[in-house]
């Protein structure tokens, strides 16, 4: 598929990054060739994205350098990476809905002060562009009217006009139907046919074999593996993405109790472009944890959101110990005895100019002893909290301190501490160590194990694939809000995992 | 240029900064007094003597501002919650028509005060009410409807002073019938012309002060303001805290109303309030939505208004130069606050 080999038009040399304590680069090298289609693999939070914002100016990176046509790139500087050729497709577009394509297509790239528009000349040159890239699009039409296809094909229009020779393209799958990404894949093929390049983002494995030349894994932030995608198969692609089996700290198995949490065939209503739950059943028992594998924004979220309390079912029966819920809210799940664990302890979890203290009741301040008929007891609270401090080991700050100078890890254990402290039936744990170092890791893990050995049903939610599958009594994988049978501890590989959540396996699955 | 978030700033910058605000305020307005052709320094001086250089100056100052806080305290709690409440110059109004009509009702002493108080209070927080469950039910912006209210609510009182509650005996003057003598509000000291009004207006920014720190409400106002989403997670019923805090909002503002008319004019007409409602914004920011700062923050507006009206006389300055001085001394706090928290990175 490759035009032979062409010269080397970019290069990055020693990339990385770090964002407080998580290295998201780490030395990162990379070189593309002029008309090829490189893909970058990787899990949720491997890096790639970082690591675009840096060749695009958009991050400065703590060491590295880019090179573009054998020139060094001016780092932390947009402008100037467009003028040496770069184009960027980001994942959320950013175009002017009230604009025409042409429109947005001119956008920026106009001196401020100039009567009138050179339109005619302009549409001319776009219907070219659009006719040799097979981007087929109406420059009048006003983008808040077109498909999220159609978009996409404006923001590509928008790096060729100008003059892109290398674009990046950040998880343009992700939005696409099956017909819009054949024909993607058809203007990629168009595109480096005529000498450009393409960098693409992306964790799905078959869009990688389906596109690229070449693919780069990452994880954790570095450069895993180089493979030519000639000859590689999804499983081997799954393989390197989450990374070998790797010797892990062996997990007594849980001892199942009765069931604390079912769903039968629960539906959701469709939020953003994350997929709804599609008849999902599943059981929590007493003493277990419950892996939930999959990519993200499969449904997790509307999974999470539902034992949360935040939103309730379209279809599906939803019984905590034998009785439906009291009631669809946060509040009702925590008196139910749900521990709510959230996927995004810095925006969800916490409020970042509260204190420790403030923070710690944030679930429990209505009753009684932190609020007595509309009065808070400071003092109870931060006797609570004084507590949880010494009880979870958390470090960095006292009761009074702000919450947000805390690290990762002594913010979770905060979090830990403030649900596990009223001893929950159900535990909710969404990516309880995302972005935590090893020894928060351990920590979280100990105890959430110490948890389930007390009788707690756990759901883990997670992308990481290890941390599943060493933890976990049961697997479950959702893809597209749909949600395989439970695999038993033991039973399944990484790679037979990584192609049930890339959707094969499943009934109705193409 | 990017800007970069400090995480602990130091003393230094934390008072430096906003004493560099003042002193720039203090060099525009010399530059302003020196365009409008008077000496910058004498007229600087003339502003403080006619704002706190005498007895008099230091009482009008201190009745000009009683208004001030209460709508301060309006805006400060409602922004807390992230409830853009442009509306208080309204809510003021509607709380002024309450005051005049129980106040003309014939009830006498001592239930007249605290049935005036309560009917504006009432008045003001249910002008606030339709904005906000306009926004939590169906999403509608409440800066737009609370600032458009602010129109509404002038144009009908244009329409009752010129109709229904027009002062039979006013000479065919827009005002209302004025309040009885038992209606007024007394002086705190007799003899000083300072009403109770301005000794209510420091109750509630110490009320407002002890709801915000000490009770449940509180907690949750502040919860819902920083971060919503959090707030919600947890439990916190963010609707009924918006509401709620609307109708402390509403209320606070329609008491700047209620004082105005009640301590002070004894009438309704439609100069009323030379905008306090907006002003009370400038109030509210300066004092960093901090209930008690909102007194001295008051004082300092109000200072200025005064002042610039003494010295105009003497100095043939405009007055204009109040309002100028106000928006240059608020544009350099809001930069100096911003530059505490964050410093100017290069690339």
């Amino acid at each position: 598929m490759t035009t032979g080999a062409g010269d080397e038009v970019l290069r990055l040399t020693g990339i990385t990054r770090r964002f407080g304590t998580l290295v998201a680069n780490d030395g990162i090298d990379l070189m593309l060739r002029r008309g090829e289609v490189l893909a970058l693999l990787g899990e949720n939070g491997a890096g790639k994205t970082t690591l675009m914002n840096i060749l695009f100016g958009h991050y400065l990176a703590d060491a590295g350098s880019v090179t573009v046509m054998g020139r060094p790139l001016p780092p932390g500087n947009p402008a100037a990476a467009l003028a040496a050729g770069l184009g960027m497709v980001h994942q959320h577009f950013t175009l002017a809905e009230q604009m025409t394509v042409l429109e947005n297509v001119l956008l920026g790239t106009l001196p401020l002060w100039r009567a009138g528009l050179p339109l005619g000349a302009a549409r001319e040159r776009l219907m070219r562009l659009a006719e040799d890239f097979g981007l087929a699009i109406d420059p009048d039409a006003r983008v808040g009217t077109l498909s999220v296809g159609e978009r996409q094909r404006v923001e590509i229009l928008k790096a060729l006009w100008r003059d892109a020779r290398i674009l990046i393209l950040d998880e343009p799958t992700a939005v696409l139907t099956p017909q819009e990404t054949d024909a993607l894949t058809a203007t990629l093929r168009r595109m480096v046919g005529q000498g450009l390049s393409v960098v693409f983002i992306s964790h799905k494995l078959h869009e990688v074999l389906g596109l690229a030349d070449r693919c780069v894994v990452l994880r954790h932030g570095r450069v895993v593996a180089e493979v030519s995608t000639a000859g590689a198969t999804r499983a081997d692609l799954a393989r390197l993405m989450v990374g070998e089996e790797v010797a892990t700290p062996s997990v007594a198995p849980g001892r199942p109790g009765a069931p604390l949490l079912t769903l039968e065939h629960v539906a959701t209503r469709a939020q953003g472009t994350a997929h709804p739950l599609r008849g999902v059943s599943m059981t929590l028992r007493a003493g277990t944890i419950t892996g939930l594998a999959g990519v993200s924004g499969n449904g997790q979220a509307a999974l999470s959101d539902l034992i949360s309390g935040l939103i309730a079912p379209t279809a599906g029966r939803m019984q905590i110990a034998d009785a439906p819920p009291r009631g669809w809210s946060p509040r009702a799940a925590v008196a139910a005895g749900i521990a709510r664990i959230p996927e995004d302890r810095h925006k969800t979890g916490t409020v970042a100019d509260f204190t420790l203290t403030e923070n710690a009741i944030l679930e429990t301040y209505a009753r009684a002893p932190f609020s007595r008929r509309g009065w808070m007891d400071w003092r109870a609270a931060r006797d609570f909290c004084t507590r949880l401090i010494a009880a979870y080991d958390l470090r960095g700050s006292g009761p009074e301190g702000r919450i947000r100078l805390l690290s990762g890890g002594n913010m979770q254990k905060l979090i830990l501490g403030r649900v596990l402290e009223h001893h929950p039936r159900i535990i909710l744990a969404n990516q309880p160590v995302r972005g935590l170092d090893v020894g928060a890791i351990a920590y979280v893990h100990g105890r959430l194990l110490a948890a389930r050995d007390d009788g707690a049903a756990i759901l883990l939610i997670s992308e990481d694939l290890d941390e599943i599958m060493t933890l976990s009594d049961d697997i479950h994988v959702i893809s597209e809000g749909r949600l395989s049978p439970a695999f038993p501890r033991g039973t399944m590989t990484t790679a037979d995992l990584g192609l049930w959540m890339a959707g094969q396996g499943f009934a109705d699955a193409a | 240029m990017r800007l970069e978030p400090i995480a602990n700033p130091p003393l230094a910058r934390r008072l430096g900064l906003p004493a560099l605000a003042i002193a720039a305020t203090t060099a525009f307005g010399s530059g302003l007094a020196a365009v409008a052709g008077a000496d910058p320094f004498a007229t600087l001086g003339l502003i403080l003597t006619g704002a706190a250089g005498s007895r008099f100056a230091l009482l009008e100052t201190l009745n000009r501002a009683t208004p001030l806080i209460f709508t301060g305290l309006a805006i400060a709690v409602a922004f807390r919650a992230r409830l853009w409440n442009i509306g208080a110059e309204a809510q003021l109004y509607a709380g002024a028509i309450l005051t005049v009509l129980v106040g003309t009702s014939g009830l006498g002493l001592p239930f007249v005060h605290p049935a005036m108080a309560l009917a504006a209070i009432g008045a003001g927080a249910v002008l606030l009410l339709g904005p906000v469950l306009l926004k939590t039910r169906l999403g509608v912006d409440e800066v737009v409807t609370t600032l458009l209210l602010n129109f509404v609510v002038l144009l009908l009182v244009s329409y009752l002073l010129e109709g229904p509650m027009k002062d039979p005996g006013g000479m065919g003057w827009p005002k209302s019938e004025p309040l009885p003598r038992e209606a007024r509000l007394p002086r705190i000291v007799e003899g000083l012309r300072l009403h109770w009004g301005f000794a209510l207006a420091l109750i509630a920014a110490v009320a407002v002060w002890v709801i915000q720190t000490r009770t449940t409400l509180g907690y949750e106002i502040r919860a819902v303001g920083l971060n919503p989403r959090a707030a919600r997670f947890a439990g916190i019923p963010v609707g009924a805290v918006m509401v709620k805090t609307a109708l402390l909002s509403g209320g606070l503002a329609a008491m700047a109303g209620f004082s105005e008319v009640a301590g002070l004019k004894g009438h309704l007409s439609l100069d009323l309030s030379p905008g306090f409602g907006y002003t009370g914004i400038i109030v509210a920011m300066l004092a960093l939505l901090h209930p008690l700062a909102v007194v001295p923050s008051a004082l300092f507006v109000a200072g200025i208004f005064v002042g610039a009206d003494s010295m105009s006389r003497a100095a043939e300055v405009p007055t204009y130069i109040a309002d100028m001085l106000l928006a240059a001394a608020l544009l350099f706090m809001v930069l100096a606050l911003g530059l505490t928290r964050y410093r100017v990175v290069r690339g």
